[in-house]
């Protein structure tokens, strides 16, 4: 249970849980920066002084009440959909990879990977524009084909963290995939994904 | 080697006795499906596993034991241990559990040396119960991990991606979780025996309190052989009736073909032919795949019906609607004066148009000509609806009636009617098209010879030509004649392609709701609402157990299957209407002239 002070890459500060259940049973949660007052007052208010503008012209109470509607169906889509609280991932020796994102409304987001169609974790980099990023991922494979890579999960995708976060959540991945060998290679796969990376 | 062991939460407080399961090939897991009690004969128990063995087609054998000893028991442990010598395995899991102390432990025996591992207490954080702790030890050699599931809901779900098809030739699928799905699935007859039975044998599993079952179910079942004769029975008739020779007339084919109160008839006969066939495959086919063939068989019919009784509900509606209150009287007397004043709005149309429309100056000739044409033929069409007016309070009378059939056969028939009241439109359109083609594909083929060149037709593209002087002065008077006329042809073109268009777009949507009825999956959306379990994406996994150091206890959930995808998968196929050509090819049809069926009907495919 550490709390180093890691950041994303726009440089937000975001905080890593790993949480070691057994020696074969690891949970990472990477939390994401919360919302920030200031924005939320911000877009409010600038909503309703449009609304007023508005309703100044066109003595029209229907536009006040559309604007109030419209914040509020708004923060809470905002918070349903599209604001993610933190991300996890659980590593289960031997039965396979769960990962999760809840997000701001307590909405929960589980996908699980059996362990027979993982073929490895990475760390990638992409080329978005003027930045390079990192990024982890697992590689799938079909168990019919063990040697071809059949698709690609990026792993904390809301929450972004930065080279050194991942490199611990890598070693601690790695050290359960391999069968508890350890792992003291740091390794970065040097593909050069020209994947747009989805911000 | 990491050993998994897939524990059912209703045995969690069962008797000491043994584990009856199945460990599962290539991935180093065993799932225990009931707990035989103390006391047994031996014998009766392996024929009873022989016998459930046959029944379910799963590879059942005695797992290990299991002992939650309550007091004057204590002799038990060693006595469980014995066991392993009379039911010979592979491996033999000693399982054991205090009362009042949350905790499992277990002990792993293999056949031939007896290595006992050390036992470490565990701590579990169950959810209604207290938490505990516990000593703890570390694990160093084999490690053991309980998930626990709950069994009704994992015995009901099925999977998605469903593999309808057998995988590899009558091997397992590869994947661990559908094994253990499938497995919990198969053992249906395992779960018959309760506790009100007087066998020889006591068990746990999720049906030992009692069996459950539902009235309404079994009455629905019993009923449905007898209906589904009638019902088969009169669609036998009904399909010979309709395939009779004189039907197969050419003009009433391709009636039969346009008209879309007709198609969906046909439709629907199709679809209740699909829910009274009989079941694909026989429930005792080997294990795997026909499970999934089987589910999607129940869904196809499930929703099926429940589409057509929703349609069929929905119509009644309408029925009910239209049937009181003198509304059919109503309607009626409302279409001819309606009709009058779409005729009346069109013939001042056309009146504007001979004028001078938008202050375009229009050929007078042309222009008289072509107005008077139109002129007469809605005049010609008014005096049909005259003629039609006291028929029509009949027609709706007895067109409603079809309402009876389904709110989809209501809507094809209003569909069908609009077509034909508005059949003058769309002879006008035609009209005005084909000369518009004409006058387009001639104006470019002068133009042409205007520039002095030709249209190769073995060469498909224009080449120079060198024409007479004769050739050349009437090419060009021509040439100049179509293009001034050509403002003209097109204002009437563009007016009557617009009217088209708007009749076309009604039908359009018209069709999209009866596509919609039609093609909805509503029972598998009901399914996924109330019982989410039983469409499952997943498992999600929750860890129970908090303490590094001593065993793993997780919690398996199921992952229901997302709404998208629930309509995805479970999509009545329809002879959906879809657009045929893009945009772009649409405009440039309406550019040259073309006639356009902007719907493309697509036939069903029989499976």
């Amino acid at each position: 249970m550490e709390d180093e002070a890691f950041s994303n890459i726009s440089g937000k500060a975001i905080s890593l849980d790993c949480q070691t259940h057994s020696s074969f049973c690891r949970e990472f949660t990477v939390s994401s920066p919360k919302m920030s007052i200031g924005k939320v007052m911000v877009y409010t208010c600038s909503v309703w002084l449009i609304a007023y503008a508005v309703f100044f012209f066109t003595e029209n109470t229907t536009v006040l009440s559309s604007a109030i509607l419209i914040t509020l169906t708004g923060m809470m889509l905002h918070i349903h959909f599209v604001k993610v609280d933190h991300e996890s991932l659980l590593v289960i020796g031997s039965l396979g990879i769960q990962v999760s994102s809840s997000y701001a409304s307590g909405r929960e987001v589980t996908t699980f990977i059996e362990m027979s169609r993982i073929k490895d974790i990475v760390i990638n980099e992409a080329v978005y524009l003027n930045q390079i990023i990192y990024y982890l991922c697992v590689l799938l494979k079909e168990p019919s084909e063990p040697n071809v890579v059949s698709s690609v999960v990026p792993l904390f995708q809301s929450s972004k963290p930065r080279l050194n976060c991942l490199a611990k959540v890598y070693e601690s991945c790695q050290d359960i995939l391999s069968n508890h060998n350890e792992n003291k290679w740091f390794f970065c796969g040097h593909t050069f994904a020209s994947v747009t990376w989805q911000m | 080697m990491v050993l998994k062991i897939f524990f059912p939460q209703c045995c969690n407080r069962a008797e000491s006795g043994l584990l009856v399961g199945r460990w599962i090939s290539g991935h180093d897991s065993a799932v225990v499906l009931a707990v035989i009690h103390y006391p047994f004969i031996p014998a009766q128990v392996k024929q009873y596993i022989q016998q459930m063995q046959a029944q379910s087609r799963v590879d059942l054998s005695v797992l290990g034991s299991w002992s939650l000893p309550k007091d004057g028991q204590e002799g038990m442990e060693s006595f469980l241990r014995d066991l392993s010598t009379i039911f010979p395995q592979e491996r033999w899991l000693q399982i054991r559990r205090q009362f009042g102390k949350t905790g499992f432990s277990c002990e792993v025996l293999s056949r031939d040396q007896i290595c006992r591992k050390d036992p470490g207490e565990k701590a579990e954080k169950k959810k209604k119960s207290e938490e505990d702790g516990g000593d703890a030890e570390r694990e160093d050699e084999e490690k053991v991990i309980f998930i626990h599931y709950e069994q009704r809901k994992v015995m009901l779900s099925q999977l998605h991606p469903v593999e309808a098809q057998e995988s590899g030739s009558g091997s397992e699928p590869h994947s661990e979780l559908r094994q253990v799905f499938g497995t919990v699935a198969r053992s249906q007859p395992l779960f018959v025996l309760d506790r009100y039975d007087d066998g020889p044998l006591r068990s746990t599993h999720w049906q030992s309190e009692g069996r459950e079952a539902s009235i309404v179910v079994e009455l629905l079942k019993q009923a449905s052989v007898p209906l589904g004769l009638l019902l088969s029975r009169m669609l036998s008739v009904w399909t010979w009736i309709c395939s009779a020779r004189i039907l197969s007339v050419f003009p009433l084919r391709f009636l039969s073909s346009k008209l879309s109160t007709c198609v969906q008839l046909s439709y629907r006969t199709e679809r209740l032919q699909t829910l009274c066939a009989p079941q694909g495959a026989p429930q005792g086919a080997p294990q795997g795949a026909p499970q999934g063939a089987a589910h999607m068989d129940f869904m196809r019919k499930a929703n099926v019906l429940v589409s057509i009784l929703l349609d069929i509900s929905l119509g009644v509606l309408l029925m009910s609607w239209l049937y009181r209150n003198q509304n059919i009287a109503m309607l009626a007397s409302n279409m001819v004066p309606a009709a009058d004043r779409v005729a009346q709005q069109l013939e001042e149309l056309l009146q504007w148009l001979m004028g001078a429309p938008a202050g375009l100056k229009m050929n007078r000739a042309l222009d008289q000509v072509l107005g008077r044409f139109f002129l007469y033929h809605i005049h010609l069409w008014i005096s049909y609806i005259h003629l039609m007016a006291p028929f029509i309070q009949g027609i709706l009378w007895y067109g409603g009636l079809s309402a009876c059939l389904g709110l989809t056969f209501a809507l094809s028939l209003l569909s069908d009617m609009v077509a034909l009241f508005t059949f003058h439109i769309y002879c006008f359109y035609v009209y005005g098209a084909r000369l518009y083609c004409l006058k387009i594909y001639g104006l470019s083929s002068l133009w042409r010879l205007f520039r002095g060149k030709k249209w190769n037709v073995l060469r498909q593209r224009v080449d120079s030509c060198s024409y007479d002087l004769d050739q050349l002065f009437i090419g060009t008077l021509l040439f100049t004649i179509l293009l001034f006329l050509l403002p003209t042809t097109a204002l009437y073109y563009l007016v009557f392609t617009l009217l088209r268009l708007v009749v076309v777009l009604f039908q359009g949507v018209l069709h999209l709701s009866v596509d919609f009825i039609n093609s909805f999956p509503l029972f598998a959306m009901a399914l996924r609402i109330c019982r989410p379990y039983r469409l499952a994406e997943g498992v999600k996994f929750r860890v129970l157990c908090e303490e590094p150091g001593t065993a793993l206890h997780l919690l398996m959930e199921i992952n229901p299957l997302k709404c998208s995808s629930v309509v995805q998968t479970y999509r009545t196929p329809t002879y959906s209407c879809y657009p045929r050509d893009s945009w772009a090819a649409l405009v440039k049809k309406l550019f040259i002239g073309e006639l356009i069926y902007p719907w493309r009907r697509k036939t069903t495919k029989s499976d």
